[in-house]
């Protein structure tokens, strides 16, 4: 009897926490299936129609723009960040030279570094190479600032790797280069993919550099789309929420299908797997 | 160097030359392996947070001549009182995060491992929130607490009660806010949490067990005690955190209503980005960069102090 009350009081605590991290969420989705009218009729209404008009219209209002940027520097930046946080890992991990502790905490440090303690001089410098409100510009920033979380993983993993199969390589007469890539980086494939998705939710999200190196819609990124998007949204709730909506599918899609590398990825430096 | 690879006394140049070319070709490889993460790293990172420190020196609006006036932009921000509101409210957000985000997190973690069916869906749903974006989740909020559409006020009038101007009182506007980033982060500790607890040990538990303990004994006595570390990194992560957020405050109430929910991050974009005072902005950051690195600085002493000591903290 009294387990099967403590059973109850446990559920009852899962389904409050259910309500309150997932009603925002829900009423989301369904604000964003409304139109205007049905939406001001009954504005709380769970699921009460299917219209799907209000994604054509965030669509023509320039969504698909945002959407393309966003996917290029994204997937821009997480490349370039997995290649050179996995190059810098390699002998900072694997070799030892006198200044390998200096450089690695160099690196780290980056991760509790805040980000407007760099907004201004990145600001002029962008401006000075002549990329200000021009996608490149995020390029540099997302860069660096994915190195730190990167390169803290990818060192990690990369120390664990046994001795021998870089011995055995070098045996057979084969290069640095060519260890890293046919030994090494193969070993901490599943680091590298902790990196992707711990850089592409983090860059698919990012707003405050966006904010301060682009000025115009047409090479804003999702966010700062969104953001913009207030303005002319301010009547139409239910195309806002569409828009909202449709930005979070991507990261939610990869949640979807790898659920377990989502969640310790995004734990990154603090969760060892 | 070069005399020595004079070819007639070759031989006994050679078991020299070896060591020394083998070490030029090392320290190449490392070279060129580390060169392009440094040299994007020292450019966005390094550079901009020197250049900060100097800026922080001048009167400057980003366009004219910069003047130097030494340290008058510190002065200036202590005799400034948005600054130490921003500031109080930074702290806000830290004490938001350690005493309702983490125990939150925790009871979010202890339910994953309760008794009951479905925990690999409510892990799931539990965890949404932290995926979405900042921007996509202030907008989300702002308009749940909108004053008349909103759906707050909507629950509140069907308990009896006057509608709140949540986000535009003085009142309630950080705590509307600190409200969002516990909602929104609190799925982030909670993973730190099942990571500490899956390395807890189920034999102390069966010992506890065997011993009779009931369940809040084995939980102040064995998961508490062993969890000690995960919520000292939480809460350091939570401290360094607070310094980086920007967008919830921005978006939700860009720092207002009058000051009230102004941060350092808000306040130091307004200053620079929108007032054009960039030296004042500058010292503004480069404040924010020295309360990180004391953050830093304390924890790696803490560190050290307890490796030394053995358990504790």
């Amino acid at each position: 009897m009294i387990a099967k009350l403590k059973q109850g009081l446990l559920y009852l605590f899962a389904l409050i926490l259910l309500l309150f991290t997932a009603y925002p969420f829900v009423y989301m989705i369904s604000t964003a299936l409304k139109s205007q009218q049905e939406f001001y009729e009954s504005p709380f209404a769970l699921f009460s129609s299917f219209n799907f008009e209000n994604v054509q219209t965030v669509f023509e209002m320039g969504l698909t723009q945002y959407f393309t940027n966003s996917v290029f520097i994204t997937v821009t930046s997480v490349l370039a960040v997995m290649l050179f946080a996995s190059m810098a890992s390699y002998p900072l991990s694997r070799m030892k030279f006198k200044l390998s502790g200096l450089v690695y905490i160099l690196f780290i440090a980056g991760m509790m570094l805040p980000i407007h303690a760099t907004l201004i001089p990145i600001f002029k410098l962008t401006q000075s190479m002549g990329l200000y409100n021009n996608l490149w510009a995020l390029l540099g920033p997302y860069i660096a600032f994915s190195l730190p979380i990167s390169v803290f993983i990818l060192t990690q993993f990369m120390r664990d790797i046994p001795k021998s199969l870089e011995e055995a390589a070098e045996l057979d007469g084969a290069s640095h280069f060519s260890i890293f890539w046919r030994v090494i980086l193969p070993m901490v494939s599943p680091a590298l993919m902790t990196v992707l998705i711990y850089n592409f939710i983090h860059l698919w999200n990012e707003f405050v550099f966006a904010l301060v190196l682009i000025s115009t819609p047409e090479k804003m990124t999702l966010p700062l789309g969104l953001q913009n998007f207030k303005g002319e949204f301010s009547v139409n709730i239910p195309g806002l929420m569409t828009a909202l909506a449709l930005a979070s599918i991507p990261v939610l899609l990869v949640y979807l299908f790898s659920q377990e590398k989502v969640t310790t990825g995004l734990a990154g430096g603090a969760v060892k797997e | 160097m070069e005399t020595e690879l004079s070819p007639t006394n070759s031989k006994v140049v050679k078991p020299k030359r070896r060591p020394t070319n083998k070490k030029v070709k090392k320290a190449m490889t490392i070279s060129l392996f580390i060169a392009p993460a440094l040299f994007i790293y020292s450019l966005y990172v390094i550079y901009p947070i020197l250049t900060t420190l100097n800026y922080s020196f001048f009167e400057w609006n980003g366009i004219s001549d910069k003047v130097f006036i030494g340290l008058d932009n510190y002065v200036k921000m202590l005799n400034d009182d948005v600054f130490w509101i921003s500031l109080k409210n930074n702290a806000w957000v830290v004490l938001a995060s350690v005493f309702i985000q983490i125990p939150l997190g925790l009871v979010m973690a202890l339910l994953l491992f309760a008794p009951i069916r479905g925990i690999r869906f409510f892990n799931g749903i539990y965890f949404i929130p932290f995926l979405m974006s900042t921007v996509a989740v202030g907008m989300l909020w702002r308009l749940m607490f909108d004053p008349i559409n909103g759906t707050i006020n909507q629950l509140i009038n069907l308990l009896g009660l006057e509608n709140v101007a949540w986000l535009s009182e003085k009142n309630t506007a950080i705590f509307s806010v600190l409200m969002v980033i516990v909602w929104q982060f609190s799925p982030f500790y909670m993973i730190l949490f099942k990571a500490g607890i899956v390395g807890i040990s189920e034999e102390m538990y069966e010992a506890a067990d065997i011993d009779g303990a009931n369940y809040l004994q084995k939980f102040a006595k064995i998961t508490l005690p062993l969890l000690s570390p995960t919520i000292v990194t939480s809460s350091i992560l939570a401290i360094v955190g607070s310094l980086k957020s920007f967008d919830l405050f921005y978006i939700m109430t860009g720092g207002g209503p009058n000051h009230g929910t102004e941060i350092l991050g808000t306040y130091m974009y307004k200053q620079a980005f929108i007032n054009y005072n960039m030296g004042y902005g500058s010292a503004i950051a480069f404040v924010m960069f020295v309360l990180a690195l004391v953050v830093v600085i304390i924890i790696q002493y803490l560190d050290y102090y307890r490796k030394k000591k053995g358990d504790l903290l």
